[in-house]
């Protein structure tokens, strides 16, 4: 028997297409096809190789809730959207240069973006009568001839050609068509002149063991290259050169991973080990599959029987003197609620992250939505208020995490982070930090004595963080609960007065965490006609929105929000400063009610809640629809017809 | 060399505010006076608890302790040893706290066995919130929300323990000071999971519930005191014992059979099934066992196993190096 090639034994020829290529600034691509066919991993390989092409990238991950929902129907769509570009970009994109299809449904689903002109590739082997049936479509979408004067369509046998192409390895046809989303890998990285490199790379490391598969999928991979160079109908293909980024190491970042490395980086630099508790959720669970493999950094993770026990355990880890983590998604957060309010009144450091999903109840639990920020605001029993930091994008989630335990440690209190699934699952390039020039998080307890004096541990220091004494030193012992505390001694206390002095502390505490960070930043002018107010996952599109209203002209600016509670000292200001506030949010209005009830500043909200991310397009128009000059103005601001988020006014 | 601690050493300066009579003051006692022998520093020692009349315990002790919320004692101690395997950890709880609103707990804590000393006040009401039945409370029982009886069946602490694979479940008695003593202190030198289900008299709510196993005089006849390697004697006048017969346990009469003949305690057999039965053993058909009931050695802790794994990746890894770890996997560089 012969060895077959492995990618490691196999030397890539060079790759370097004889037909014309036309150099584009960016370009967005969609990978659909059933949630079987490996439209994720085609995804991933695209980015990493267009991110290793110095391209800026930025992703958008789209799955169904079921992990096999029916083969070939609707349900069943899985898409990964990649927008790569020559230029920064904060985005996925709007709207498609390129869509490639693995069968019906997966056109008819996303057929909607794909611009006109723009580039279909189908794999025809996918369209049949059983496939048409699945995806209840009455006959073939590919043969209206609307689609053929609308796009440019490439109909190409890939999962014919895919068989051929690993025939001589001897797979089953199971097997071998496993192997087609390569081929389609091939062909994509053909027309937008990507290298094999860093897919032979992975080929390698993944599937190493398995010599046959490895080769079948390289030989598939190779084969799609090859169609697109020799077949008549591919005439060009595109280049994307690299982008000007600040000069640095990168490499390519996901929302989730950046949160977890962050809070390696915050428990290194704080001298702490990491403490994880946590239940299953999706879109949060990738934080604790990270953290688990690095043990080696004196990380533990405890996956709890319950959402109840992962934030008592995680209590009870930062009681004990470590640095203490627990995350969720919404529903979980609902059910850690009685544990944050005691980790409040216990004062006791500590980070819970909600990476929140489409709600309520168990809702969309693969889609992205912000609509827990008040759950995170007020979502406890009493007065129980706690600081809120907001990553804004995958790569932010790194720094947010690292800040989210400097305050957390600074203030003792519990501080929470709200990601949401599209950062978390999102991607875009990161330039590594030099860990050495991080700033050093200290933290201290207090020392023990030898006197037998009942210990003060509610005894505060100028900002009212109270000392964090652990176990285990002598001389300090005492006893925390829910129940509330006397000042000082912390002792259990029902005096009316004390109670309304604990409850001003505790919240004088958090207001003061606005001393210690940075003034609210704009983009733009500080003053105009009209300011984008956004918070977390929603800034590339608010940014890039604002960008391209400036660049026509309009007076617009934009601040977006990382800090929510308490929020920077001038965002009161900033909002006065302009004749018109918009704030975009994928809830029903959540910001806009904070920012209207603490600054009495009218705020009008343009709100969509259907588990997508804004485009900058639907952004745009609800901006242009607020200029001063608003005669001009085309949209309608409470249209809210055909799936366009609906821009409303409390006060309309 | 460490001081000489006394009981009085180990209570805080806050006033105990359980009803006069209440079954709670012995443990109290008895627990001060057991920590000494421990040799474990007080700084090293702390108490948890959740929400019930017992869960005032921890404010009592002069250790570090915490008063959470209600049920999740067993987690708040988990995250605590996980992290700190210094500490002595007990977890005090009651009948409504571990076995109804923190069942789930309880039973994780157990099967997961981590390093830590459970001490369950059963007296099977809820006395804080003003005497509705419990999980213990027997089926009949009239309380405030059961008005014609409770429908509930009851649950057992004992067999739920031993169903999570337990790995020291054990019984005593409140009025029973001596036993008490002797058997916290057992539950605490045990590695693992100790579970002590403490009979303690309500004296508001539930008065005289377990009489039968606390009077003196009736104790004898209704409680048989387990000890290792020893047989099932009981009855005032020691007159009585347990034996098996098939897979069931009767009571006989010495008179009639010989010692020899009676079931002989095993604490440390790993098959649960005979200390199963024990524990089903139920007042008034048959006397309820107290002492250790189960004591398995040699099982691994979760304490031990979740720093073990940090442990062994070090070596395995070497220690986390935060610049190589960003560095690892495709980077590129901008110039």
């Amino acid at each position: 028997m012969t060895v077959p090639p492995t990618p490691s034994n196999v030397v890539p020829p060079d790759l370097t297409t004889s037909k014309s290529v036309k150099t584009v600034t960016g370009i967005t691509v969609r990978l659909a096809g059933d949630s079987g066919d490996g439209m994720q991993l085609l995804g991933t390989q695209l980015t990493n190789t267009s991110a290793l092409a110095g391209n800026d990238v930025a992703t958008f991950p789209d799955f169904p809730a079921e992990i096999r929902a029916p083969r070939g129907t609707r349900a069943g769509v899985s898409g990964f959207q990649v927008q790569f570009a020559s230029e920064e970009i904060f985005t996925p994109g709007d709207t498609l240069d390129a869509l490639v299809v693995m069968n019906p449904a997966a056109m008819v689903t996303n057929l909607a973006d794909l611009r006109k002109g723009g580039i279909l590739i189908a794999n025809v082997d996918g369209f049949n009568e059983k496939e048409f049936k699945l995806a209840k479509v009455e006959s073939n979408p590919l043969e209206a001839s609307v689609i053929e004067e609308t796009y440019r369509i490439f109909k190409v046998s890939m999962t014919k050609l895919t068989r051929d192409a690993v025939a001589e390895f001897g797979l089953g046809t199971k097997v071998a068509d496993r192997c087609k989303n390569f081929f389609a890998m091939g062909l994509v990285y053909w027309l937008f002149g990507r290298s094999l490199d860093t897919t032979l790379r992975f080929i390698d490391a993944k599937f190493g063991k398995k010599p046959d598969v490895a080769a079948a999928n390289v030989a598939a991979l190779r084969a799609g290259w090859a169609y697109g160079e020799t077949t008549e109908a591919f005439g060009e293909s595109f280049q994307v050169e690299a982008a000007t980024l600040v000069p640095g190491t990168y490499r390519n970042m996901m929302g989730n991973q950046a949160l977890a490395w962050g809070l390696i980086t915050a428990s290194k630099l704080s001298g702490k080990d990491l403490f994880y508790g946590t239940y299953p959720i999706t879109p949060a669970s990738d934080i604790l599959h990270e953290l688990s493999k690095y043990k080696n950094f004196g990380v533990r993770t405890f996956q709890a029987e319950d959402e109840i026990a992962a934030v008592c355990a995680t209590i009870g880890a930062a009681f004990g003197g470590t640095m203490a983590v627990t995350a969720s998604s919404g529903p979980g957060i609902a059910l850690k609620a009685e544990g944050m309010g005691l980790g409040m009144i216990l004062e006791l450091p500590m980070i819970v992250i909600n990476v929140q999903r489409g709600g309520p109840s168990t809702g969309l639990p693969t889609k992205t939505e912000q609509s827990d920020l008040l759950q995170c605001m007020y979502g406890r029993n009493g007065e129980a208020p706690l600081p809120i930091l907001a990553p804004r994008s995958p790569g932010d989630c790194f720094d947010i995490a690292v800040e989210a335990w400097r305050i957390a440690t600074e203030c003792m209190c519990p501080v929470m982070i709200l990601s949401d699934g599209y950062i978390a699952n999102g991607s875009e390039p990161w330039r590594i930090p030099d860990v050495a020039s991080m700033p050093k998080i200290t933290v201290n307890h207090p020392e023990g004595t030898d006197t037998d004096e009942p210990y003060m541990p509610y005894a505060r220091d100028e900002y009212l963080a109270r000392p964090w004494a652990i176990p285990g030193t002598p001389g300090l012992m005492h006893r925390v609960g829910g129940l509330e505390k006397q000042d000082g001694t912390g002792n259990v206390s029902y005096d009316p007065a004390n109670h309304q002095h604990m409850t001003d502390t505790r919240a004088a505490k958090v207001d003061r965490i606005a001393e210690r960070i940075p003034d609210q930043d704009i983009f733009g002018d500080p003053t105009g006609d009209v300011l984008v107010v956004s918070w977390g996952g929603t800034y590339g599109s608010c940014h890039t929105a604002v960008k391209q209203c400036r660049e026509a002209g309009r007076k617009v600016s934009h601040a977006h929000l990382r800090y929510i509670n308490p929020m920077p000292k001038n965002v009161g200001e900033l909002l006065r400063s302009f004749k018109t506030v918009i704030v975009p949010e994928l809830n029903k209005g959540q910001l806009r009610l904070l920012l209207r009830a603490k600054f009495l500043v009218d705020c009008i909200g343009v709100n969509k809640i259907q588990g997508k991310p804004f485009s900058v397009s639907e952004l745009v128009a609800a901006i242009e629809s607020h200029v001063a000059d608003s005669s001009s103005a085309t949209a309608d601001p409470h249209s809210s017809a055909n799936g366009k988020p609906k821009a409303e006014s409390i006060a309309g | 060399m460490l001081p000489v601690l006394k009981a009085a050493d180990f209570a805080s300066d806050q006033d105990v505010r359980w009803c006069p009579g209440c079954g709670d003051y012995s443990i109290l006692a008895q627990m001060k006076k057991i920590l000494p022998d421990l040799g474990v520093p007080r700084e090293k020692t702390v108490f948890i608890s959740g929400i019930g009349c017992s869960s005032r315990f921890p404010y009592y002790m002069n250790t570090y302790g915490m008063h959470s919320i209600h049920g999740r004692a067993p987690t708040f101690a988990t995250g605590l040893k996980s992290t700190r395997p210094d500490l002595m950890v007990w977890v005090i709880t009651g009948d409504g706290d571990a076995l109804s609103i923190g069942g789930n707990h309880f039973i994780h804590l157990l099967r997961r066995n981590v390093d830590l000393n459970i001490v369950l006040f059963n007296n099977r009401i809820y006395g804080l919130t003003k005497g509705q039945y419990s999980p213990t409370s027997t089926e009949g029982q009239v309380t405030k929300s059961t008005p014609m009886g409770s429908i509930d069946h009851p649950l057992n602490p004992l067999s739920i323990a031993l169903a999570a694979e337990g790995t020291f479940v054990a019984r005593s008695i409140d009025a029973h000071v001596k036993h008490l003593g002797e058997t916290l202190k057992r539950a605490a030198n045990h590695k693992g999971t100790s579970l002590v289900e403490v009979y303690q008299n309500c004296n508001v709510f539930n008065d005289g519930a377990m009489a039968y196993a606390q009077e003196k005089k009736q104790r004898a006849d209704n409680v048989v005191e387990l000890e290792h390697g020893k047989p099932l004697i009981f009855g005032s006048k020691s007159d009585k014992g347990i034996r098996l017969v098939g897979s069931r346990l009767e009571i006989v009469n010495l008179a009639d059979v010989a010692v020899d003949d009676l079931l002989i305690h095993d604490e440390k057999e790993p098959n649960p099934a005979i200390q199963m039965m024990l524990a089903r053993m139920r007042y008034p058909e048959m006397p309820e066992p107290i002492g250790v009931l189960r004591s398995v050695e040699g099982v691994a802790t979760y304490n031990d196993q979740i720093n073990e794994q940090v442990e062994l990746a070090k070596q395995k890894k070497g220690v986390g190096d935060l610049q190589k770890l960003f560095s690892t996997g495709d980077t590129w560089q901008v110039a």
